[in-house]
């Protein structure tokens, strides 16, 4: 019964977790960028709609609707002023940009909305789902972002797959100076993908601060880099993969607190990471490329 | 597919570095410290005092400004510098205050203190968090410049360092009392501990607690860990509930203690609750619903609404200036500028002595017998030749969301 329990929290852990890793494979898999800026824009999308439902008292839904905005809108500026300038220089000042524009983003926050950490209040007030006798007990939250996070994948595959601009997308990323020669706006599709990215960062946000209450201007880093890699995990540029990365990782995690140690529960969180490298280099579900040289 | 590995493997590498850098719990920016903000002595103001011609004696301060830690540092600072009008205000002796940002991490709060030490630093009031303290008192030592901590608890910091004191209860003191306070009053029997096993604090009570509460015949039925990363309690819950601990205790602080109470909530374990100073401040978190901590018990040396007329006065203060209810750590900061102030009064400490007469001067003060302090985190206090403070901790309990003394 106890592992029923760790296998439903490590799975509620991993959705959180493998919604973050959308945000971060699609951005990845379509700008070849890794913005580490993701878990803090995260962050801000959590502090918005605190404030959109504890100081202005609005419903949850235009709160989640606010934040959305915002986070859009903060992402499509982020990729304006600090990545856009630097779409011909080496990918290693991007990744450094990234990590600056992550600090920036947290320092921000620390001024908006002071160092005092702040309870959030869960959206998702419904009872929790009780099975066998009230045995188990899966929360409320759980059931939301899981259910969040097959819808949005199977969303963000239909754009990439099926629509015009998803068509664009595929085209950067395979080939970004072919693509601008064959008519696609390059900038303005990476800046959508930015926006698209960034929106789903504020829906992660308002899942993460719900399901564990406490909102930091920090809270987004660690979840962040867990979600990175998950999506490595699941295979980097791979959407399907992000998700499967995503829970893996949360059920890893969980259970190797509860059965091994809960002190090397991140180790071991890393370790299978490595060992899955080692033996398929491109992740679960990645793409085998063989670049020609 | 070389080129391609090697690009995870590097992608890998950044990722460690990133996360090493997260773990030391900062956030940067060149923060260029909250220093400057100085209180000169009213020099206009035509008291009796001026004696040294207007001069002030330079009090220096460390602690995280900016980061994860910076709620700790601000409060600090913030209560600090209400001392600091007041005490300038009495026109006996002036105080001059210059703050510095650490982060909370060792190597810039070295810096910070060199900081200090050229703008002509003679005591210190620092560090406010444990790891940058045990980076700088070795240095406060070997310059010989007073040092008395607001709120570095670790016994570490005071260890073999003949100047440097300590305002808040030790580590070791805390997990000691802790539980004899649970033994003598029969709160529980079979305990479970969850503890940060990455923080220097929550581990140093855990360690005291263990072997005080063995001593007092406690039973302990489960130990579990987590880091400053975590925010999922499950696992840590199920086993204190599955092994039939009694009662919970929380040598941790607030912000983790507070997704405690709600998983435990929310998989509907009922047990008492028994926190640390730490657990201060879970009550003023934002937005919290304080139902959660309804029972919950802690030991803590402050409380905001306690209804003594210098604590209204000093919570009046802050809430007018800082727009918010003040922590123990604020309070630290207004203690630790006043026992200042009083032992450099008896010393006869003035501003024109070198940081080194005024060590000797001080150390003399603390350490002899007939030198108590009343502040807002307790009255009587002492402290031992080795540094630490003797005061007595207040068992509190959370009725209604608000403290009920025990």
């Amino acid at each position: 019964m106890d592992f029923i329990a760790y296998l439903i929290s490590g799975i509620s852990l991993g959705s959180v977790y493998a919604i973050i890793a959308l945000g971060y494979t699609m951005v990845y898999g379509i700008a070849k960028m890794l913005n580490f800026a993701h878990g803090d824009v995260i962050m801000i999308g959590g502090y918005v709609s605190f404030v959109a439902t504890a100081n202005l008292d609005l419903p949850p839904a235009v709160s989640i609707m606010i934040a959305v905005a915002v986070c859009t809108t903060l992402g499509i500026v982020i990729e304006k002023l600090a990545y856009k300038p630097l779409r011909a220089a080496p990918s290693l000042a991007v990744l450094i940009t990234a990590i600056g524009v992550s600090y920036f983003l947290q320092n921000a926050a620390l001024l908006i909305w002071s160092s005092n950490p702040k309870s959030y209040t869960s959206l998702f007030k419904f009872e929790p789902l009780k099975l066998l006798d009230g045995e188990l007990t899966i929360a409320s939250v759980t059931i939301v972002t899981v259910i969040t996070g097959v819808i949005v994948m199977t969303t963000l595959s239909l754009i990439i797959n099926k629509t015009k601009i998803g068509k664009a997308m595929r085209a950067v990323s395979e080939d970004k100076d072919a693509a601008q020669l064959m008519g696609i706006g390059v900038n303005k599709t990476i800046t959508i993908t930015f926006a698209i990215g960034s929106g789903l960062a504020a829906i992660a946000g308002v899942l993460l601060a719900s399901a564990y209450p406490i909102l930091t201007p920090t809270m987004g880093a660690m979840p962040g880099i867990k979600a990175f890699t998950a999506a490595v995990f699941g295979g980097i540029g791979s959407i399907p993969g992000a998700m499967l990365g995503g829970i893996l990782l949360g059920v890893i995690e969980i259970l190797g607190r509860a059965y091994i140690s809960t002190q090397l529960s991140d180790a071991i969180v890393f370790s299978v990471l490595i060992i899955v490298l080692l033996v398929k280099p491109t992740g679960l579900l990645g793409k085998k490329i063989s670049e020609k040289v | 597919m070389k080129k391609f590995r090697f690009q995870l493997i590097a992608l890998a590498l950044v990722v460690s570095i990133f996360t090493l850098a997260a773990c030391g719990g900062t956030a940067t920016t060149t923060t260029t410290a909250a220093g400057g903000e100085t209180t000169t002595a009213a020099p206009d103001e035509s008291t009796d005092g001026s004696t040294d011609g207007g001069a002030a004696i330079k009090i220096g301060g460390i602690g995280p400004l900016t980061g994860a830690a910076a709620v700790y540092g601000n409060a600090v600072y913030n209560g600090s510098k209400i001392a600091l009008e007041e005490i300038n205000a009495l026109g006996d002796l002036q105080f001059e205050l210059n703050f510095q940002d650490d982060e909370h991490d060792g190597e810039k709060a070295v810096n910070a203190y060199n900081t200090l030490k050229d703008w002509g630093m003679q005591i210190l009031n620092g560090t406010v968090t444990t790891t940058p303290a045990n980076s700088v008192t070795p240095e406060a030592f070997a310059d010989r410049i007073f040092t008395l901590t607001p709120s570095a608890s670790s016994p570490t910091v005071v260890e073999g360092k003949d100047n440097v004191f300590q305002l808040c209860f030790s580590d070791l003191n805390q997990g000691i009392a802790a539980a004899q306070y649970i033994a003598d009053n029969k709160l529980g029997e079979k305990i479970a501990i969850i503890y940060n096993n990455a923080d220097a604090y929550s581990t140093g009570i855990y360690e005291k607690f263990v072997s005080e509460a063995e001593a007092k015949g406690l039973e302990i039925v489960s130990t579990t860990t987590f880091t400053d990363e975590t925010n999922d309690f499950t696992v840590q819950l199920t086993e204190a509930q599955n092994n039939g601990a009694d009662l919970l205790f929380l040598p941790i602080y607030y912000q983790p203690a507070s997704l405690v109470l709600s998983q435990a909530q929310a998989m509907s374990y009922e047990t008492k609750v028994f926190g640390v100073d730490g657990m201060d401040g879970i009550l003023t978190l934002e937005n919290f619903d304080t139902t959660l901590a309804e029972g919950v018990m802690l030991l803590t040396p402050f409380v905001a609404d306690a209804t003594d007329e210098r604590t209204v006065s000093f919570v009046e203060k802050y809430k007018e200036q800082f727009d918010e209810v003040p922590n123990q750590f604020a309070a630290d900061g207004y203690d630790v500028m006043y026992a200042l102030y009083e032992a450099a009064k008896k010393a006869g400490v003035t501003a024109d002595m070198s940081a080194e007469e005024i060590n000797d001067k001080l150390i003399e003060v603390f350490t002899s017998d007939d030198f108590s302090f009343d502040g807002l985190t307790g009255s009587g206090m002492t402290w031992s030749d080795t540094g630490e403070v003797s005061k007595e901790p207040k068992g509190m309990v959370i009725e209604n969301g608000a403290y009920v003394g025990m």
